[in-house]
């Protein structure tokens, strides 16, 4: 198991309160979906959840047990929206990704393992001595994901991971999150803006706004079904044919649920 | 930074500061050598003599020579310099890292501690630090060392802490790397070039300073000497013998020199790249005739914006690059055009050079570029940006680097309107305060007094478009308008767009890499390839009459709220097209699934279809179902 449950989390900056008393449970083995417009404090969770925002607070709990924010094995991991801020540009990406492993191997094996997990992302192993310069976005953010899983992590935190890419790349990027949550039963929590990816990618997700959480539930169940008004606003301001099917649907299938 | 090394040779500057560098050191590791001797031989018999042809710069009053003592002193005053520049760079990085090692309270500390330090000026710091530890050449060293560390501290801390809030630290960090690795395998490497090239400038100070407490008689003590100390015993006899004092002046400023030029090559280099090396081709191309103006004139009659054959292209070093190449719109009264593609593939370029605005040294030509019926090619440049003042809007992405952050939201709306219609100030924001409420801004005369950073985002992007309603415009040019908004801003924003066009029957070219977007918003939607379009077709027939393969896979690769959640996203193989490298035959042949040999060779036209036109030799061909996931993205 490896659930991960935020109780009661708050973080402040100074008077300013971020996150105001969150609770949250992602799901074990699954992947959950934080939606929300910019300042509602998902990236703060997030944050919060690796040690990088300190609790005022609250406890950030993985299968029942504090996370620890010391040692070398890290359970918790991080894929950040910005490949081009998330790699070091004078480190090759095979050295960036054998920093994260959570044991030092010998050279061998350790090359062995950075193979593996770039082609676990899809990308040529013999690229490993590349510098990140020489990618682009999206295979920038394919590194940053196998970084993330060189470190064995129970969960995967991925904040915003395809806003800063192409839309061409967008669907190969949500593809291989997909693959590799269902290969490595890994638990993710996926934050994204936009609601279309979190339907795609997600099979539960929490809305925020505010700092706090106003619903949470199956995405199927959320989306035909908002129970907060909140949420039924951003579902309706969806633009394109898309948004506007949706808008005629809800209370259709808002009905089929509560019977 | 091995590459930049070859880049410090290739100016004048760099070149003479590096010669004389490789000239210094070699002065340093051999003069002592062959000349030693000759600099320390005391000649009782030809005391304080002047030039003559066995002693070039004459002799000191034990009779050595000083041209040799000025050589042999080089590696002194060198090796002094060099370890005081070491040790003020090593303090300066100690103290400058610690800020960000230690917990919060201390780094502070450390923070307060050198700023105080700043405050005194250096020199005044090395006369008294040399003065309290005494008068030998070690406490010199000491007393120069200490006092450059606080500056360069401080550049050291303002550089560190920019780098360790970067995304790959935060990464670092999470995977459990320690604090001080951190520090020398991801912040030093990513601060080191402009380190390197501070302490080559302050070495020169340094050198200076040595040689000034030198001249004072608190550094160097005999029988030790550097070239201060034998300006000191020259400046004695500087009107009998003036190249006594002159000679090791004349290698202060050398030295001094070679620092200087080195430091300010490698800033170079580091900087600013080669920006001397972009070339244009020799002849332009030249402009095109004007064969079709009459015969289509009628057709021409409505358009707001009549474009064709629009090409922009920058220099570059391999020769120039064309972001956009022949790009043709038409845009009536009231229509709404969207231009999609991915970043790179020139769309943003074609609004820029519509709007008139691609900067030096970017090149616009077109076969023609008609605004309202004004030919934009020819013609004075101030009645076209009357024209362009009052008739068309232009919205960018960022709403925060669109509007002046120091001047109020009302003074920026009113500026156009006082300049190009002629407004007094009290009718000038009269009309900006009805622009902010026909764009649904709610108090808009106490929002006139407000500057852009009381806006929220979607605020500002919409006082923008009252910005650009302040005339009445004729086309509005939205580029990426949303992308930098949240969902709900953005319906706002949009329908404001969509009102606009309905009241005054504007025309709207909106710009967008989000096909959503684009197809709520548009009448007809063009695909951009590669600078050019691949297609034109009807918003509403996008999703199921789009014939060209990239237009396929840019709408399956975006899922919306009924895609298939069982099935796999489309993706598009392979990288967009570099500009600089732009193929024979269809750009997009690299990265098609219906790639045949004609489609590298030849290069398709836009021909009309029964719903738009598309560019593609294969638009009715099935695409294949895909097999497997392509390894590059």
């Amino acid at each position: 198991m490896s659930r991960l449950d935020f109780e009661d989390v708050t973080v402040r900056y100074g008077h300013h309160t971020v996150l105001d008393g969150v609770s949250l449970s992602v799901p074990a083995h699954q992947i959950m979906g934080l939606v929300g417009e910019s300042g509602s404090g998902k990236s703060t969770l997030a944050r919060a959840a690796v040690g990088l925002a300190p609790l005022a607070s609250g406890r950030v709990l993985l299968d029942g047990q504090p996370v620890r924010h010391q040692g070398r094995r890290r359970p918790i991991q991080m894929v950040f929206q910005d490949p081009f801020s998330s790699l070091d540009p004078r480190m090759s990406i095979g050295r960036s990704i054998a920093e994260a492993l959570p044991e030092r191997l010998r050279r061998a094996p350790q090359r062995a393992e950075i193979a593996r997990l770039l082609e676990l992302v899809h990308l040529d192993p013999g690229r490993a001595a590349d510098s990140p310069g020489r990618l682009s976005g999206g295979q920038r953010q394919r590194v940053a994901i196998a970084r993330a899983l060189a470190g064995r992590p129970d969960v995967v935190l991925a904040d915003e991971i395809t806003s800063a890419l192409d839309v061409s790349v967008q669907g190969a990027i949500l593809n291989l999150v997909r693959e590799m949550q269902r290969e490595t039963g890994l638990t993710v929590l996926f934050i994204s803006h936009n609601l279309a990816v979190v339907r795609y990618v997600a099979t539960h997700v929490a809305v925020m706004a505010g700092g706090r959480i106003v619903e949470q539930g199956p995405t199927a169940e959320v989306f035909s079904g908002p129970a907060s008004d909140y949420t039924r606003e951003l579902l309706a301001s969806i633009p394109g044919p898309a948004g506007g099917d949706v808008r005629q649907r809800s209370p259709e299938s808002g009905a089929n649920h509560d019977n | 930074m091995r590459r930049h090394r070859p880049e410090v040779l290739r100016t004048p500057v760099g070149i003479v500061g590096v010669t004389l560098l490789t000239v210094l050191v070699l002065l340093a590791v051999l003069a002592p050598l062959l000349w030693g001797d000759r600099a320390t031989a005391t000649n009782t018999g030809n005391m304080l003599a002047g030039p003559s042809p066995e002693h070039w710069a004459g002799t000191d009053n034990l009779g050595r020579d000083i041209l040799f003592r000025t050589l042999v002193a080089t590696r002194l005053s060198l090796v002094l310099t060099l370890v005081a520049t070491t040790l003020g760079v090593g303090l300066g990085l100690l103290l400058g890292l610690a800020p960000l090692l230690l917990p919060q309270r201390l780094g502070r500390l450390v923070v307060a501690f050198v700023n105080v330090l700043l405050g005194f000026p250096s020199l005044l710091m090395v006369l008294f630090l040399a003065v309290i530890l005494g008068v030998s050449t070690t406490s010199a060293l000491l007393a120069i060392g200490i006092a450059i560390a606080p500056p360069f501290a401080r550049l050291v801390h303002a550089l560190g802490a920019g780098v360790t809030e970067r995304d790959f630290v935060a990464a670092a960090r999470i995977a459990g790397v320690p604090p001080a690795r951190i520090m020398v395998r991801h912040v030093l490497p990513n601060v080191a070039e402009p380190l390197v090239v501070n302490a080559t400038v302050t070495a020169s100070s340094v050198l200076l300073a040595f040689g000034g407490l030198s001249f004072l008689g608190i550094g160097v003590q005999a029988p030790q000497y550097d070239w201060g100390r034998l300006m000191q015993d020259g400046l004695a006899i500087i009107y009998d013998n003036p190249l006594a004092a002159l000679a090791p002046g004349i290698a202060f400023v050398l030295t001094g020199l070679a620092f200087n030029l080195t430091g300010e090559a490698a800033a170079g280099t580091f900087g600013a790249k080669s920006r001397s090396r972009m070339r244009w081709p020799a002849p332009a191309s030249p402009r095109p005739g004007t064969r079709d103006d009459a015969d289509l004139a009628a057709d021409r009659d409505g358009l707001v914006l009549d474009v064709r054959d629009l090409a922009v292209t920058f220099p570059g070093p391999d020769g120039p690059i064309p972001p956009v190449r022949g790009v043709s719109i038409a845009l009536r009264a009231g229509e709404a055009v969207g231009v999609v593609g991915e970043s790179g593939s020139g769309k943003s370029m074609t609004a820029l050079a519509v709007a008139q605005l691609v900067e030096e040294p970017g090149r616009v030509t077109a076969e023609r570029l008609a605004f309202c019926a004004t030919d934009l090619r020819s013609g004075r440049r101030a009645a076209h940006d009357a024209l362009l003042g009052t008739s068309l809007a232009v919205v960018f992405q960022d709403p925060m680097t669109s509007l002046n952050p120091v001047l109020r939201v009302g003074t920026q709306l009113g500026e156009a309107a006082r300049r190009h219609q002629g407004l007094t100030r009290r009718q000038a924001s009269a009309r900006a305060a009805d622009r902010l409420r026909a764009v649904h801004l709610a108090e808009p005369e106490r929002r006139l007094r407000q500057y852009p950073h009381e806006f929220s985002g979607g605020m500002r992007q919409r006082a923008m478009i009252a910005m650009g309603l302040m005339g009445t415009p004729r086309l509005i040019v939205a580029d990426e308008p949303t992308t930098a908004l949240d969902m709900t801003v953005q319906r706002q924003v949009l329908d404001v767009l969509q009102e606009v066009r309905r009241e005054h029957g504007t025309a709207l070219l909106l710009i967008s890499h989000d096909v959503s977007v684009v197809s709520s918003v548009c009448d007809r939607v063009l695909v951009m390839y590669a600078g050019r379009i691949v297609e034109d077709l009807p918003s509403a027939d996008l999703h199921t009459q789009a014939r060209h393969p990239y237009t396929r896979a840019l709408i399956g690769a975006v899922p919306d709220m009924t895609t298939d959640l069982d099935a796999p996203l489309a993706t598009i193989a392979g990288q967009p097209v570099d500009p600089r490298h732009v193929p024979d035959g269809c750009a997009f042949a690299a990265r098609c699934p219906l790639v045949t040999d004609r489609c590298r060779q030849e290069e398709p036209t836009l021909q009309a279809g029964p719903v738009g036109a598309v560019a593609c030799w294969h638009v009715d061909d099935p695409i294949p179902a895909e097999t497997e996931e392509v390894a590059v993205g």
